[in-house]
């Protein structure tokens, strides 16, 4: 009777305004049978802190394709662990050069994609990171 | 999930959030933990005001449901819930939620919750556990509760035993007059609200509108026409009610029964808000003169409980059944041996077809 379906919430923190990226990737977890969150642009840290809280998401995909991921990984992987989210796991897709992606992956970020990736493999690690 | 019931509840009942929104995953996964919350937060609902806000996709109505929650936190200082609503793919099973884009204005304010539902495979509009998602947030003390329903066509009108005030936006340029005389969406109107009113052809809409209200409210009025004082009377059959005078201090929410009013508002600019938090107001006025509020109250908990009822009752005779037999009745329907309707008394009865004939 009781079933779990797997939450995202899919969220552009930062300035940029392109968001093909992130309706390509929500439109393919939809397909996978998960419930996607979406936020809108330009959200700061806490906004996306907050969403993750009231919707009790399961994972947080960020599209950051300004290069200020740097900053803004780590700030909303700090707010998720002091709203007690501390499970929820965090994917970043976008522009991060690959010298960044040893970094962020300590900071707790779970998968790094960048152009070319496909859907397939993001809904895969999905759905093996909620194993 | 190994959390007991018990810190959960108290926790929400404490205003805890983060426990707030794992109850409402628990009661939306149907977990037996939620249930058991669900029961024990019970007695604390029945306060808040729920405010259903239905229409046709793309009239606005989270944008409308923004500004509706600005409006309470700014100018009435009270807490707003809001569920929104949107549809699960009838395939996947998987969901976009997209209704938060629309209230960004509302984030970093603590005296508000917004959460995205997906339909899971209901039609009417709300999802199976929105109304139990409204009491979680009555009890957990939000004062409004405000139910966005998936872009709503004709007869998707759940919301109306849900909500103590409907109400339904319209915009421009959505279909032409036989649209608001068909049986449905409209009728379950407590408020109407033409949303993007700076649009062309909003008189239009309005006096489609209007037009249809008249057809089903008929009351006797007095027109001015031509310098003349006219009397029209109402069609034999409608209830006798005293005339309305055009200029006569009465207003529509004296009057025994409710007029939906028409507010027309441009959402994403704040125009015309406070007109419909005022509709939303009186008609909230209204139900408390008239004892409707209690009665909706009531209609909507004894249906809650017959579903409630049904489920059980299922659930037991499931449990109670052989598999083979139902199986062999199920073969004999499907082999039109059996009409459905013999094959429940055959079931129930547990007696043959010959007899019951």
């Amino acid at each position: 009777m009781s079933e779990h379906k797997i939450r995202v919430l899919v969220a552009k923190p930062g300035l940029d305004g392109h968001d093909r990226g992130a309706k390509v990737v929500a439109r393919a977890l939809r397909d996978a049978g998960m419930e996607v969150i979406y936020t809108g642009l330009r959200q700061t840290p806490e906004m996306i802190a907050e969403a993750a809280l009231q919707e009790d998401v399961d994972v947080v995909g960020l599209s950051i394709l300004s290069g200020a991921h740097m900053a803004l990984a780590p700030r909303i992987v700090e707010l998720l662990k002091a709203n007690g989210q501390d499970k929820v796991k965090v994917f970043i897709g976008g522009i991060v050069p690959d010298e960044d992606m040893p970094r962020l992956k300590e900071m707790g970020i779970t998968g790094i994609y960048g152009p070319g990736a496909s859907t397939e493999d993001i809904v895969k690690d999905i759905l093996e990171a909620m194993k | 999930m190994s959390v007991m019931s018990k810190p959960i509840t108290n926790s929400v009942l404490e205003g805890n959030r983060l426990a707030l929104a794992r109850l409402l995953t628990q009661v939306e996964n149907h977990s037996p933990e939620g249930r058991a919350a669900l029961a024990e937060l019970f007695p604390h609902t029945g306060k808040a005001h729920l405010i259903g806000v239905t229409g046709a996709p793309g009239t606005g109505k989270s944008s409308l449901v923004n500004q509706l929650a600005l409006h309470y936190r700014k100018t009435e200082n009270k807490k707003v819930a809001i569920i929104a609503v949107d549809p699960s793919s009838p395939f996947t099973g998987g969901a976009v939620l997209g209704d938060r884009v629309r209230m960004r204005d509302l984030s970093g304010d603590d005296g508000v919750f917004i959460r995205s539902m997906a339909s899971r495979g209901s039609v009417g509009g709300i999802a199976q556990t929105t109304a139990a998602f409204a009491q979680i947030f009555d009890a957990a003390g939000y004062e409004i509760v405000i139910i966005e329903t998936v872009g709503a066509g004709q007869s998707e009108v759940d919301i109306a035993r849900l909500a103590h005030t409907t109400i339904v936006v319209e915009a421009p340029g959505l279909g032409d007059d036989i649209q608001a005389i068909k049986a449905g969406i409209l009728e379950i109107a407590d408020v109407l609200v033409i949303n993007k009113a700076d649009r062309p052809g909003v008189e239009h809409t309005e006096r489609a509108l209007c037009s249809t209200l008249a057809l089903a409210h008929p009351i006797p009025r007095v027109y001015r026409h031509h310098g003349q004082t006219m009397t029209v009377m109402v069609p034999a059959g409608a209830k006798n009610l005293p005339a309305l005078e055009p200029d006569s201090s009465a207003t529509r929410s004296d009057m025994v029964i409710w007029i939906p009013p028409i507010n027309k508002t441009v959402a994403t600019e704040g125009k015309g808000i406070a007109d419909v938090a005022e509709s939303i107001a009186k008609h909230a006025e209204h139900l408390h003169v008239t004892g409707d509020w209690a009665s909706r109250d009531r209609a909507r908990l004894r249906s809650e409980l017959e579903a409630a009822l049904e489920a059980a009752l299922m659930s037991r005779f499931f449990a109670n059944i052989q598999n083979e037999k139902y199986n062999d009745v199920v073969e004999q329907v499907v082999g039109r041996t059996l009409s459905p309707h013999e094959a429940v008394r055959k079931l129930l009865n547990g007696s043959s077809k010959q007899e019951n004939v």
